[in-house]
């Protein structure tokens, strides 16, 4: 019985020992969390999928992201991620230099006839206005004013295909370079978010046209999802059934950089 | 383990030793949790301070002032004459904080970054891995807090051991006079400060912090506006989360000194098994409370 006792005694001052080692070694053991296939992170990760499914369960599917009072928008909207595709973009600088007057937005993929809207096109649509809050996946808020044609509409002119299930948001800006090759940013989001009354393709900011380094001409509002889901400097949605075939597979680009894809936290 | 420890009560029936009895004091939930949580809390904190570094700075209200200052907290590095140095302004008091906040790692390597590389992880700038480990392990902190309230509502934990009643109230200046005095009770149920600093955690922290943290969620305000009401703003939410957090690792530091004190092995053992060694008067004790 005193061995056993003993036995414990060592088992629980191991315990201990290890815990504090664990502690006083600083946090880089767990790096290797950072490498994107890693197969513990990929089980972390799996957690995101129960976040998504969570919340698509307690989300009403029409309910409304905050809408705030013209009193509360305080300053101008904080550009970020890339602010100007004109360096890069031979065709965006061109189109930016005709002030947009020969863009056009493309409808393609699953649906019944594809289409394409100008701008003056979507302006002449039924339009929105919200004053909402803009949530950086980096923690910070910003309170701005979109105008814009809801998505729904659109969609409904081109009349989604069975088996539709992810729209393809494809954008003129790249990201990265440097040492890295460029990538066009992209993104994506299921069809309630698509549907959602708030979603817009917004060509307005705070009464303005929308600026170049917010997204001009037209950017997407996905109001209960974060920052990087409002892709800007659109030019194509591209509806379909699986996002695997684009970039790295995970739906947009910072989703191939590690990011989760429904960013609705 | 436990048919050893069951032969161990025996004593307890026998005469007083000086030692006390060998009494069951946490059951499997409450022992099971307790590691959960202890796991939890320490990834949760350190890829917190990883998601904190991608935007080192806390406000008062629905958004960020960048036109204007509604900061409470920032972590800035500045050039000063003699080369960068890392300031942390609270509240509009600066204050350097050169090799902790702001700027660590040395003259060699300098690292503008708000928390140093060994307080997050990884230890490197990665904020999307630290919201991969953090939303791991708030689902791990939720479900442990959901199975110990079921099982502490049944076997009557919550109610013996974190409940504060008019007793415990009563009875907890004289208590905390007596952990001013090092003077700790070893019985059964806990002691009138214990219960009132579990009882904290449990109705005060734990729901704070779980709830500031689905405020920052842009989709659960849409689902529950309220928290933004309740809160006052999402980024008031994203600060009082921080000062929680930083309430979460006081209530650490005092619980480990306390353990420490109160004899770390006996702890440990309560807390793995289940079986407490009681002090000599818990024998009065258990005998009076039937």
């Amino acid at each position: 019985m005193a061995d056993l006792i003993l036995n414990r005694r060592r088992l629980i001052g191991l315990g201990a020992a290890s815990a504090s080692s664990l502690v006083l070694a600083g946090c880089d053991q767990f790096d290797f969390l950072g490498r994107r296939n890693d197969p513990v992170r990929d089980f972390l990760e799996r957690a995101n999928e129960l976040t998504y499914a969570a919340q698509r369960a307690l989300v009403g599917d029409q309910a409304l992201a905050r809408e705030y009072a013209e009193s509360e928008i305080r300053q101008g909207q904080r550009p970020n991620g890339s602010t100007d595709p004109r360096g890069t973009n031979a065709e965006y600088l061109a189109l930016e230099q005709g002030g947009f007057a020969g863009y056009k937005l493309r409808i393609t993929g699953l649906v019944e006839q594809e289409r394409e809207f100008t701008l003056a096109e979507l302006r002449n649509m039924p339009a929105r206005t919200q004053i909402t809050r803009h949530d950086c996946v980096e923690g910070w808020s910003c309170i701005a004013k979109w105008t814009g044609t809801p998505l729904g509409a659109v969609l409904d002119q081109a009349r989604l295909k069975p088996g539709a299930r992810f729209l393809v948001y494809h954008c003129y800006d790249t990201m990265g370079g440097g040492l890295s090759k460029p990538e066009p940013y992209y993104e994506s989001s299921d069809l309630i978010d698509a549907y959602h009354p708030q979603t817009i393709l917004a060509y307005g900011l705070n009464g303005q046209a929308l600026p170049v380094e917010n997204g001009a001409p037209v950017r997407v509002r996905i109001e209960r999802a974060l920052g990087y889901k409002q892709a800007k400097y659109v030019h194509t949605i591209e509806v379909v059934d699986s996002f695997a075939l684009f970039g790295s597979g995970k739906g947009g680009y910072w989703e191939d950089h590690g990011y989760d894809w429904y960013g609705g936290i | 383990m436990a048919s050893i420890s069951e032969g161990e009560t025996t004593p307890a029936a026998g005469p007083a030793t000086a030692k006390g009895p060998l009494i069951y004091r946490q059951s499997i939930f409450t022992r099971l949790t307790h590691w959960l949580w202890a796991l939890a809390l320490f990834f949760l904190l350190l890829s917190g301070l990883q998601i904190f570094n991608a935007h080192p700075a806390l406000y008062i209200g629905q958004e960020s002032g960048f036109s204007y200052d509604n900061a409470v907290l920032r972590m800035q590095a500045e050039n000063a004459p003699d080369g960068p140095r890392g300031f942390t302004t609270i509240l509009g008091q600066k204050f350097d904080t050169t090799g902790l906040f702001a700027l660590s790692g040395g003259e060699a390597r300098p690292s503008y970054r708000g928390f140093p590389a060994w307080a997050t992880i990884p230890s490197f700038q990665d904020l999307a891995t630290g919201r991969v480990v953090h939303f791991f392990f708030a689902w791990i902190l939720v479900g442990a807090l959901a199975i110990w309230a079921v099982a502490s509502l049944a076997n009557g934990h919550l109610w013996r051991d974190v409940i504060l009643k008019p007793r415990d109230l009563r009875a907890l200046p004289r208590d905390i006079v007596a952990h001013l005095r090092f003077r700790f009770t070893h019985g059964r149920s806990y002691s009138p400060l214990q219960k009132a600093a579990y009882f904290g955690v449990f109705f005060v922290l734990f729901p704070l912090i779980i709830l500031t943290g689905l405020t920052m969620s842009p989709g659960m305000d849409a689902a529950w506006p309220w928290l933004l009401d309740l809160f006052g703003g999402r980024q008031t939410a994203r600060t009082i989360h921080f000062i929680v957090m930083a309430l979460l690792v006081l209530f650490f530091v005092v619980h480990i000194v306390m353990v420490v004190l109160a004899g770390p092995l006996n702890e440990l053992r309560s807390m793995i098994t289940g079986y407490y060694r009681a002090g000599p008067e818990a024998e009065r004790e258990e005998t009076t409370n039937g």
